[in-house]
């Protein structure tokens, strides 16, 4: 992380978010209503509830229809993937489309699943020519744009890698230059691929983020090396740009950072 | 040269949106805004009219702004609405009588079912193109002036103006020009579908006075020129809504046809220049008129529940948690393990038209998980498409090539790939998702030359995603009898009563 900052003690607000979880899940029936929250912690109201609108923003508190509180499903799963694949899809779907009308090639968007990219959603290039549906495909993480996003900002999927294939003469095989190219992609917050992965293709790709700045896929657009590319093999500014306008829309919509 | 735009209003159900489209049919700008659902009684659903016009103000300055742009640089301007909602203003102030009476309201339900038995009522269909119910505008007016005290006398008097939203929204942008356009006036009863004019039989059946009543125009060609909100612009364009995605889908020749999946889905089939009386329990309508050129007709099959039934599969079961998480949950299994949802809450819409029909789960055994489950929710919507599609075939004499699908429920891969496998074609979905306010847009731009033909149009459309079909054909056929074997089970869950 490039930035820090020095915090002197512990954060109040969060040390309060863990009291509140822990009487949520303590309480007998398993739900609280504010003023009984806010009473227990000793806290004014106003404060009570702006912590338990975050909690519920994030999914760690849910609400019933009375109102009253209980421990949401985000918390109850913290060890699985928080965001659902088709659920992502859904959120990025009327983001995804414009990418393809604006930058006239094909659309993808990724997570990391098994050591590998799944495609979880796929728009085709616009052009009507023919082409098939490849969403549900797994694609290698080191030698695609969307891998490389993923892998840079998931340091548990970059060290589980395991050999990494040659698929070109230009994919990226030794870990090491493969780790200074994602300090290069965190450094940028975008990736490309250029004919690593199939001669004369290209791709690039940018990160999609939840809240918090949790990076919970990738979205990027792929195609033919001179469409994508300049003569001196750099990607287009101006696709890089759509690429980025649309992930970070899309980050927007989910409440995480752009 | 400065770059021209159209500009789209769509008045929908829950909200209006007003949305920016470019030459190359790309969505520029767009600002929406939600209005009150109001729900005096049971079955009862009202708008405040003046509340929506104050939106279309409101989301036009918006967009404009949004956008970056001058009215200088708007072409022309579309207009398409949610069907068949009533709304009856006094001509002279411009208020409305009452709140707008909504598609969904069903207030008219005993004035429906005197109607049906009165004389005459058997004409209706032939004429109109529709069965006598609930849904469509004319019994809406008749309760209004049987309910309001005196407005009968006024209506009669050329006091009282009836519209669609479209005819409303038209009325107050040009300052008084009271029409509507062949597609909404084929939702009301009152239009004789082969003239296109109001039928004076059906208005006397209905016992609406013809003084209220809009004047008939073509949905493409030029209606008034704004003088507020967006003054100097043409009003190029209305269309209702289904028509609309219709045209924004392209679908200009016979045989094309178009689904749009969200609460309830809509699938329209465009069967050319002649009306087709359905015998499948479909409706004929009006799909849209070019200015001087022939009515282009559709039929139209609506099913009630399908992305309605995975809401409730996730309110009221509480067994996931937001709507798309469902395909994860169906993708739990590889197939339905023998179970069959049918979604008959309130009776079965077309091809059965079946009131007293409620739902049923069949199949169940100690195996089926919630995964199986999820998987009937899909395919129920899958199957119901099929029944449609069926009876459009055998009422058209057409068979369907290609559906080309829209709505919320598209971003399901499993449902589409459901829908391509038990239709046995290929199921596409286009570029541009907004295709309500995209078909509104593409009609206003043609009607002044914005765009210069259908032709043109259509090469704006582009392949976004595409499902073909992947399933036996012996799976497919004992499956459907299966799904068949389940509906006849909704048809007489009810028993007759004092029987
Ligand atoms: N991925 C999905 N799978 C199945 N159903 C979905 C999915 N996403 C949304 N839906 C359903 O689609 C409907 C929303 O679609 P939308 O086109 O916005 O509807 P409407 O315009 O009728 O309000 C909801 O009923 C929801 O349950």
């Amino acid at each position: 992380m490039g930035k820090s900052v020095c915090m002197p003690g512990p954060v109040q607000s969060i040390e309060r978010a863990a009291a509140m979880l822990r009487l949520l899940a303590t309480s007998p029936g398993r739900r609280l209503g504010i003023v009984e929250i806010a009473r227990s912690l000793d806290l004014a109201k106003g404060t009570a509830h702006g912590i338990m609108r975050t909690l519920q923003r994030v999914g760690f508190v849910a609400q019933d229809a009375d109102g009253k509180y209980l421990l949401g499903d985000a918390l109850l799963h913290l060890g699985t993937s928080h965001l659902d694949v088709n659920e992502l899809r859904s959120r990025a779907i009327n983001w995804a489309d414009p990418l393809a009308a604006r930058s006239g090639e094909a659309v993808r968007i990724g997570t990391v699943a098994d050591g590998r990219v799944l495609v979880v959603h796929h728009v085709f290039r616009p052009d009507d020519t023919p082409q098939r549906l490849d969403t549900g495909a797994l694609l290698p993480l080191h030698a695609t744009a969307l891998g490389k996003v993923l892998l840079a900002y998931d340091s548990s999927a970059f060290a589980s890698l395991r050999a990494l294939d040659a698929f070109t003469r230009r994919t990226v095989v030794s870990t090491r230059d493969l780790a200074l190219s994602l300090r290069a992609v965190r450094a940028a917050g975008w990736a490309s691929e250029i004919g690593e992965l199939t001669p004369g293709e290209a791709s690039i790709a940018a990160p999609i983020r939840d809240y918090g700045g949790l990076v919970v896929g990738a979205m990027g657009v792929s195609g033919a090396i001179e469409r994508l590319c300049s003569a001196s093999l750099r990607p287009d500014p101006r696709l890089v740009g759509y690429v980025r306008d649309a992930a970070n829309a899309i980050s927007r919509d989910l409440g995480g950072r752009s | 040269m400065t770059e021209r735009y159209v500009i789209a209003i769509d008045q929908g159900t829950t909200s209006t949106r007003c949305i920016v489209f470019d030459r190359r049919g790309r969505l520029h700008a767009v600002a929406q805004q939600e209005h009150h659902q109001h729900y005096p009684r049971p079955g009862w659903v009202e708008h405040d009219a003046m509340e929506i016009w104050h939106h279309v103000r409101k989301t036009a300055a918006a967009a404009l702004q949004s956008a970056g742009i001058t009215l200088d640089q708007v072409a022309a301007l579309g207009i398409t609405n949610q069907r068949e909602t009533t709304v009856l203003w006094d001509r002279h102030t411009g208020r409305p009588v009452a709140r707008a009476i909504v598609w969904q309201d069903t207030r008219t339900d005993s004035l429906v079912t005197a109607l049906a038995s009165a004389p005459g009522a058997d004409r209706i269909p032939g004429r109109s193109g529709l069965p006598l119910a609930t849904y469509f505008s004319a019994p809406r007016i008749r309760w209004l002036l049987d309910h309001t005290p005196g407005l009968r006398a006024r209506a009669l008097a050329g006091d009282i103006l009836f519209g669609t939203m479209e005819t409303w929204l038209i009325w107050n942008l040009t300052g008084g020009l009271h029409v509507t356009d062949v597609t909404n006036a084929s939702r009301t009863l009152l239009m004789d579908l082969r003239s296109l004019s109001w039928d004076p039989d059906l208005s006397a059946f209905f016992g609406i006075p013809a003084e209220m009543l809009p004047e008939i125009r073509p949905s493409v060609g030029v209606l008034g020129t704004c003088t507020e909100v967006f003054e100097g612009v043409p009003i190029a364009a209305a269309l209702g809504d289904q028509q609309a995605a219709l045209f924004g889908q392209t679908c200009f020749t016979p045989g094309e046809a178009k689904c749009t999946y969200g609460t309830g889905s809509f699938l329209l089939l465009n069967t050319g220049l002649s009306p087709v009386a359905s015998t499948h329990g479909l409706l004929s309508t009006v799909a849209y008129q070019l200015s001087g050129q022939a009515p282009v007709y559709a039929l139209e099959g609506s099913i009630a529940i399908t992305g309605s039934l995975v809401q409730w599969f996730r309110d009221q079961l509480g067994l996931i948690t937001t709507a798309p998480e469902i395909e994860t949950l169906a993708r739990t299994v590889t197939d339905n393990g023998g179970c069959y949802i049918v979604p008959a809450f309130s009776g079965l819409y077309a091809p059965h038209w079946r009131s007293e029909a409620r739902g049923v789960i069949v199949g169940l055994t100690s195996y089926i998980t919630k995964g199986h489950l999820a998987r009937a929710v899909l395919e129920a919507t899958g199957w119901q498409t099929r029944e449609v599609v069926d009876a459009m075939n055998a009422d058209s004499g057409l068979a369907l090539r290609t559906l080309k699908v829209d709505g919320g429920m598209t971003s399901d891969n499993l449902l589409m790939q459901f829908v391509a496998d038990v239709l046995d074609v290929p199921v596409v979905r286009p570029m541009v998702a907004e295709t309500v306010s995209l078909g509104a847009a593409y009609a206003a731009g043609l009607a002044v030359g914005y765009w210069p033909d259908l032709a043109a149009l259509r090469e704006l459309w582009h392949r976004a995603g595409q499902w073909l079909p992947d399933m036996s054909p012996s799976l497919r056929t004992a499956e459907y009898s299966n799904w068949q074997r389940a509906v006849a089970h909704t048809f007489d869950w009810i028993q007759p009563s004092g029987g």
